[in-house]
């Protein structure tokens, strides 16, 4: 059994953070295992947690109005799941909800915006961070508004 | 050293050999070649123009006919004396003939229990160009390169190529917008011809001295009314026509002509001529060396027989690069870039030549007088007031 | 001057086509079908390798180059697959079973599989790009122990929209063979990967420092595929791109295709990266 630091230390997204400042973000996590199909979180919910995905796809998906969920996006390990706790009102926009067995470290969104409010450059570190993610996800999400593969 | 003429010599002169011909013997030409089965394309006045087209004979050939052009302007007017090739370039050049606007390439007889498919069939007439200007062999050349030494070539263009006889004329004067001289395809015709004719007219004589370039020439000038070409005449001609080189209408520096354009692709005076431009195409249509072309397909009214044919197209409709939903090039910018730098750069690295012999076509017909010696300098001129920051091109 | 005409070997007139039969269509998705043609007396399947195109002429209407999506492996019908996208292709879709089709080529250069011996290959394909791509696939599962790791990485619009489905999960159930499919809009209960190619890439398990990538798809996507597998690491001359453009002849004469100097009949389809990369950056070129 690995202990959170250095899982969190291995995953993609804390790549050449400080060691110091990975022993301060263990301290707000906690591992979690989701069976397929469960819902992690679900829009208009106070959004106090990031997921750092180990195994497993998570669906980003927009509520159902009288039909399925319609999917926008999926995060797969390696990635990241949720930004809404770092931005004000804190309430989670989306659905995510697992696709198949997800395993994941979890963070408490309240004790990381403290630690980010004690230690501006941890801030700067995971700010920066979100950043590249937000960019890359804005990017992957206009390029599938061109229905590229499609019609003309 | 002049003497008598014989009436046909026993013996061909050999490839490099001189002769002068009379004025008055061309006829004996044109039977030469009509015994041969020859149809003789050439100069002719049409329509405020000399045009290429089937002569009947000499008195076809537009004497004392001479030609004006500039940027945007072509006007014919009439020399002191009756020089039969006293104009400088028609519009449209031998590509008319030699790869003409319009080809059956393939044919399909659905009559039967399956579709068979024929080729276009071989064109079996034999074409004679009597006036091929040093510039327009060069064209040949060029389109020699690109429809015969490809990984395939184009059977009708070969079979008319090679039973062309070409009877080329040195030009003793430069047109306004011609810079063959920039481009070394001229003013002397040099190769590729069957003969070459300089022409001598004044108020004295009028006669040709005559050049032997293949032993089918030779062949040709045996049959014709000659005699020995003096040392002196031949020094006179061989000086008219170096003397042209130094007249030339407009000059193209072509040193580093490829690298130049590859860098400055993105150069604001490619929005400048695109202001002007009206991409009528008549660049490409006039231009000797342009060659692309399209294929349609077409059906009789009741379906039995269809024929694939292959008609001159141009860079410079939308059409030209259109892939599903959209043209690769749509603004006119884009358009006249691609014509002029596949011209004078991308050419090189296709075919080994440039695309370009210096006939001043392109300028002369523009109807809004684009000259594209002038686009080139004012791109090379703007990288001697700035010059790039990284060298190279692709 | 003697003109000289060069025989390439083919004898035949390059634009007079053979006739082929249609013996087989299958619907793949909504507007994309595959042919199975099978040569008539006269004619015979050439060989062809993976990535080059045919020119299929529907008679009395047009042609257009159509990639050869078929087994490298068959000399006895050669396969297409295309969108009904314009007048030929929908005349073409029209034809079904029995029909009769002109066919010219093979014409192009092909995907560079004896280079990628001995390398991890990671094949991205977007939409219809992955028809060019799957005669490489059977080449390369057909010769499997040549090859490193290999990668197939798959984007298109919807679900629906996946082409050769059945082949896909046959792929995707192999040990030796990572398939990842996504689409751009999940429907129907997908619970696959939605989201465009990119992220597969970024996490693909292929070493970039010795991997050769083919990429086919429509331009933009490739362009960002292309950068995707440089920032991993995969150098200009191990990347290499499948381009279209306009044709009319497919033998380098009639000067549609033409992509700066290079004529996509001839010199492509199939390009190595760090030879046309600066065109690619350029627009409307």
């Amino acid at each position: 059994m690995r202990d959170l630091a250095s899982l969190l230390a291995d995953h993609p997204f804390f790549h050449d953070v400080p060691a110091p400042y990975v022993t301060v973000l263990a301290g707000c996590a906690r591992n979690v295992a989701v069976q397929p199909a469960a819902y992690i979180f679900r829009t208009g919910e106070p959004a106090n947690a990031f997921y750092v995905l180990r195994e497993g796809r998570v669906g980003i998906e927009l509520p159902p109005v009288g039909g399925s969920p319609r999917t926008i996006q999926t995060v797969s390990a390696g990635d990241v799941l949720g930004w809404s706790w770092l931005i004000p009102p804190h309430q989670w926009r989306f659905d995510a909800r697992a696709l198949t067995p997800v395993r994941a470290v979890v963070l408490d969104g309240e004790c990381l915006r403290k630690k980010c409010e004690q230690d501006h450059d941890l801030g700067y570190e995971l700010l920066r961070r979100f950043s590249q993610v937000i960019a890359d996800r804005l990017e992957s999400a206009r390029l599938q508004l061109q229905d590229l593969y499609g019609g003309a | 050293m002049g003497g008598t003429a014989s009436q046909g010599n026993r013996r061909a002169l050999g490839t490099g050999g001189r002769a002068l011909m009379e004025r008055a013997a061309l006829g004996s030409l044109f039977d030469a070649l009509r015994k041969r089965e020859y149809r003789v394309i050439g100069p002719t006045v049409r329509d405020g123009a000399v045009v290429y087209d089937e002569l009947d004979g000499p008195e076809a050939l537009p004497a004392g006919w001479g030609d004006e052009q500039a940027p945007g302007r072509y006007r014919l007017f009439r020399r002191e004396h009756d020089t039969l090739f006293g104009y400088t370039l028609s519009p449209q050049s031998w590509k008319r003939w030699l790869y003409p606007p319009v080809a059956t390439v393939c044919r399909v007889d659905r009559s039967g229990r399956a579709p068979a498919f024929t080729g276009g069939g071989a064109p079996r007439e034999k074409l004679a160009f009597l006036g091929v200007r040093a510039c327009e062999l060069q064209a040949i050349a060029v389109q020699d390169r690109i429809l015969l030494e490809g990984t395939w070539a184009d059977p009708q263009y070969a079979a008319r190529r090679q039973s062309a006889c070409l009877i080329a004329v040195n030009c003793t004067q430069s047109g306004g917008t011609c810079f063959c001289a920039s481009v070394q395809s001229g003013p002397a015709a040099t190769t590729g011809f069957d003969l070459a004719l300089t022409e001598l007219c004044d108020a004295q004589r009028h006669e040709f001295l005559i050049e032997v370039g293949t032993a089918r020439g030779g062949e040709l000038l045996a049959e014709l009314a000659h005699r020995p070409a003096d040392p002196e005449t031949v020094a006179r001609a061989t000086s008219a026509v170096a003397e042209t080189a130094a007249r030339m209408g407009r000059t193209l520096e072509v040193d580093g002509l490829k690298d130049l354009l590859y860098r400055h692709l993105d150069h604001p005076r490619w929005d400048q001529v695109a202001s002007r431009c009206l991409a009528c195409a008549n660049c490409t249509m006039v231009c000797p060396t342009c060659f692309c072309s399209t294929v349609e397909e077409v059906t009789d009214l009741t379906g039995t027989t269809a024929e694939r044919v292959r008609k001159w197209d141009s860079c410079f409709t939308m059409a030209f690069s259109y892939i599903h939903g959209g043209s690769i090039r749509s603004s006119t910018r884009a358009r006249y870039r691609q014509w002029l730098t596949h011209k004078l750069a991308t050419w090189v690295d296709q075919f080994g030549t440039l695309g370009c012999v210096g006939c001043g076509r392109c300028i002369s017909w523009c109807p809004v007088g684009i000259d594209v010696t002038e686009e080139v300098r004012e791109i090379r001129e703007s990288e001697r007031c700035d010059p790039p920051a990284t060298p190279g091109g692709s | 001057m003697r003109a000289k005409t060069k025989t390439n070997g083919r004898g035949a007139d390059p634009m007079r086509p053979d006739l082929f039969l249609i013996k087989r269509v299958r619907k793949e998705t909504a507007d994309t079908f595959t042919m199975e043609l099978q040569p008539q007396p006269g004619s015979r399947v050439r060989p062809f390798r993976p990535g080059q195109f045919n020119m299929l002429d529907v008679i009395g209407v047009g042609e257009v180059p159509i990639s050869i999506s078929g087994d490298p492996a068959s000399t006895v019908r050669v396969g297409h697959t295309t969108r009904a996208v314009g007048a030929v292709t929908n005349a073409m879709s029209r034809l079904g079973r029995g029909g009769l089709l002109g066919v010219r080529g093979p014409f192009g250069t092909g995907w560079p599989l004896d280079l990628a011996a001995g390398r991890d290959v990671v094949i991205v394909a977007g939409g219809i790009g992955l028809a060019p791509l799957r005669p490489a696939i059977y080449h390369v599962l057909a010769h499997r122990s040549r090859y490193g790791r290999v990668v197939l990485l798959y984007g298109t619009r919807t679900p629906s929209d996946i082409l050769f489905r059945n082949e896909l999960r046959l792929w995707g159930g192999r040990f030796d063979l990572d398939v990842q499919v996504t689409v751009d809009r999940g429907e129907g209960g997908w619970r696959g990967n939605v989201g465009v190619v990119t992220p597969l890439i970024r996490r693909a398990g292929f070493d970039p420092l010795q991997a050769l990538a083919m990429v086919c798809g429509p331009e933009i996507m490739m362009r960002f595929a292309v950068q995707e597998l440089q920032k991993r690491g995969v150098t200009n001359d191990r990347i290499y791109v499948s381009l279209e453009r306009n044709m009319k002849c497919a033998i380098g004469l009639c000067g549609h295709c033409q992509f700066g100097p290079f004529f996509v009949c001839k010199d492509g389809p199939v390009f190595r990266v760090d030879r046309v990369e600066p065109w690619l950056a350029k627009r409307e070129i």
